[in-house]
């Protein structure tokens, strides 16, 4: 547990539900059409692990890839 | 007196009897009464039986229940087409669509990505505060009376006045647009004339508000999709634009009144929650997605082009499909505790709202009018409890809500 993570949206899944941006704001944002895409290059800060977990398993799409680095 | 909605549709056929179900595993029938009033053990007792059931009611359909079979149906539309989203006692000639929850591939994508802005959860931000004011405009009208139908004075009126406000149109208006809604939604699965007759009131009335911005363009919704232009850089037709605002309608309103009314009367009936939901109103998130969750009210449908097979279960062609998101969102499969409403429910990939390409354009609207109807209510009126004296009414059909709550304000 004690590497980095990194978040990633498969745009091919993600259908715009916005659960990710919701829950973790810090690491997902939404285009003009409501799709999310990870911030920057989805590296994960300290301190919002748990929230990078939380997106990936309310995603209803499992668009949502978290990696450890 | 010539009727061109009427004439294209086929001559009425004789409607069939709906007789009591005995059998819900070969004979299911969702216009049931049964199902109507309660319909959560009907799928527990189905999805132990098989994951996908069949009737021959409605002239052959199909009803999935477990998560993993409605999911299968919902991404695969090669074998399942959205051409027919209602599933009714008929099956006339198409002859009115509503792009692009009745699109499929490759027309589907290029319609939904029209209406996909105006509804990101930044747009509905700047939409917020008028719902909340109209939440406490309706709740003004009958606080001091100490009770009300919250179905008949609260929920009803929210979705409706603010997709007219998005609109454009008259927000009162709406109790038009209820009246279409329930002829098309509920009375049009076994009367297709009331259902056309309201589709073609509904197309005579936006045909106005479309000749209207012809002369006077604005900045609403309608105007928008009027300004859209296609991937060749030509402006949709009258008729794309009329099935659009059509959806937007019949979509936005009774499904959101039916999330709002649901939430109501969970907390109605749970003390615990309302309180905690009080104490602690950080949970809103978590449990306005476990409120559609437990209490999804869409039922999609497809119709079944080509033969396959759902987890085992031999789907021909010729039959429709009942996708409910409701009956997968039970399923104890993919939910711990399914059968409980759960408020700080961490995991919960529900699929109120649909899987796949036809995700529910409104879902960011409609958590939006929930949050701001629940969190409203909740600051004017945090005591309140069923009226045993009234009796709570549930929707027939394929969105399910209750259409008559009776509740009393204050502590016992």
């Amino acid at each position: 547990m004690s590497g980095k993570l990194k978040v990633h949206v498969d745009q091919d899944k993600c259908q715009g539900h916005a659960r990710c941006k919701s829950l973790a704001p810090e690491l997902f944002e939404l285009d003009e059409f409501g799709n999310a895409h990870e911030v920057g290059d989805g590296a994960v800060p300290a301190g919002l692990e748990d929230k990078a977990w939380l997106a990936k398993a309310n995603c209803p799409e499992i668009a949502i890839e978290v990696t450890e680095e | 007196m010539s009727d061109p909605v009427r004439a294209m549709s086929s001559p009425a056929p004789t409607m069939p009897d709906h007789p009591p179900v005995t059998d819900w595993v070969h004979d299911f029938d969702h216009t049931d009464p049964r199902w109507t009033e309660n319909p959560f053990p009907i799928w527990d007792e189905l999805r132990a039986e098989c994951p996908v059931v069949h009737t021959k009611r409605f002239l052959g359909c199909y009803l999935p229940t477990t998560y993993e079979a409605v999911k299968q149906i919902a991404y695969d539309t090669e074998h399942f087409s959205s051409r027919r989203v209602i599933v009714r006692d008929i099956r006339p000639d198409i002859t009115q669509s509503a792009p692009p929850i009745t699109s499929d591939p490759p027309e589907h994508k290029p319609a939904k990505q029209l209406l996909l802005p105006p509804f990101t959860p930044d747009a509905m931000k700047k939409l917020e505060p008028r719902v909340r004011a109209i939440c406490n405009e309706l709740i003004d009208e009958f606080i001091a009376d100490g009770k009300c139908d919250a179905a008949a004075r609260y929920t009803k009126h929210i979705p409706v006045r603010a997709i007219a406000h998005m609109l454009g149109i008259p927000e009162k208006d709406g109790d038009l647009f209820i009246k279409w809604i329930h002829e098309i939604l509920e009375l049009g699965i076994k009367d297709d004339g009331i259902m056309m007759r309201a589709i073609h009131e509904m197309s005579g009335y936006f045909a106005g508000h479309i000749e209207h911005r012809k002369q006077h363009p604005s900045d609403d919704l309608i105007s928008t999709l009027m300004k859209a232009r296609d991937k060749n850089g030509e402006p949709l037709s009258d008729i794309h634009v009329l099935g659009s605002l059509r959806l937007l309608l019949i979509a936005g309103i009774d499904t959101t009144w039916s999330a709002i009314g649901s939430s109501l009367w969970h907390l109605a009936k749970t003390p615990a929650d309302r309180d905690r939901l009080v104490a602690e109103p950080e949970l809103m998130p978590s449990a306005v997605e476990e409120l559609l969750r437990a209490y999804s009210p869409v039922t999609m449908a497809r119709e079944v082009m080509k033969e396959t097979v759902i987890s085992g279960c031999p789907i021909k062609p010729g039959n429709m499909v009942l996708l409910s998101f409701p009956a997968a969102n039970r399923d104890p499969a993919m939910f711990p505790d399914a059968d409980k409403v759960q408020i700080d429910r961490k995991e919960n990939r529900h699929a109120a709202f649909g899987l796949g390409i036809h995700r529910c354009v409104g879902s960011n609207l409609a958590r939006m009018e929930m949050t701001v109807a629940i969190e409203e209510w909740l600051k004017r009126i945090p005591d309140f409890r069923l009226d045993p004296a009234g009796q709570v009414t549930w929707s027939e059909g394929t969105v399910r809500g209750p259409r008559q709550l009776p509740v009393l304000f204050g502590k016992n």
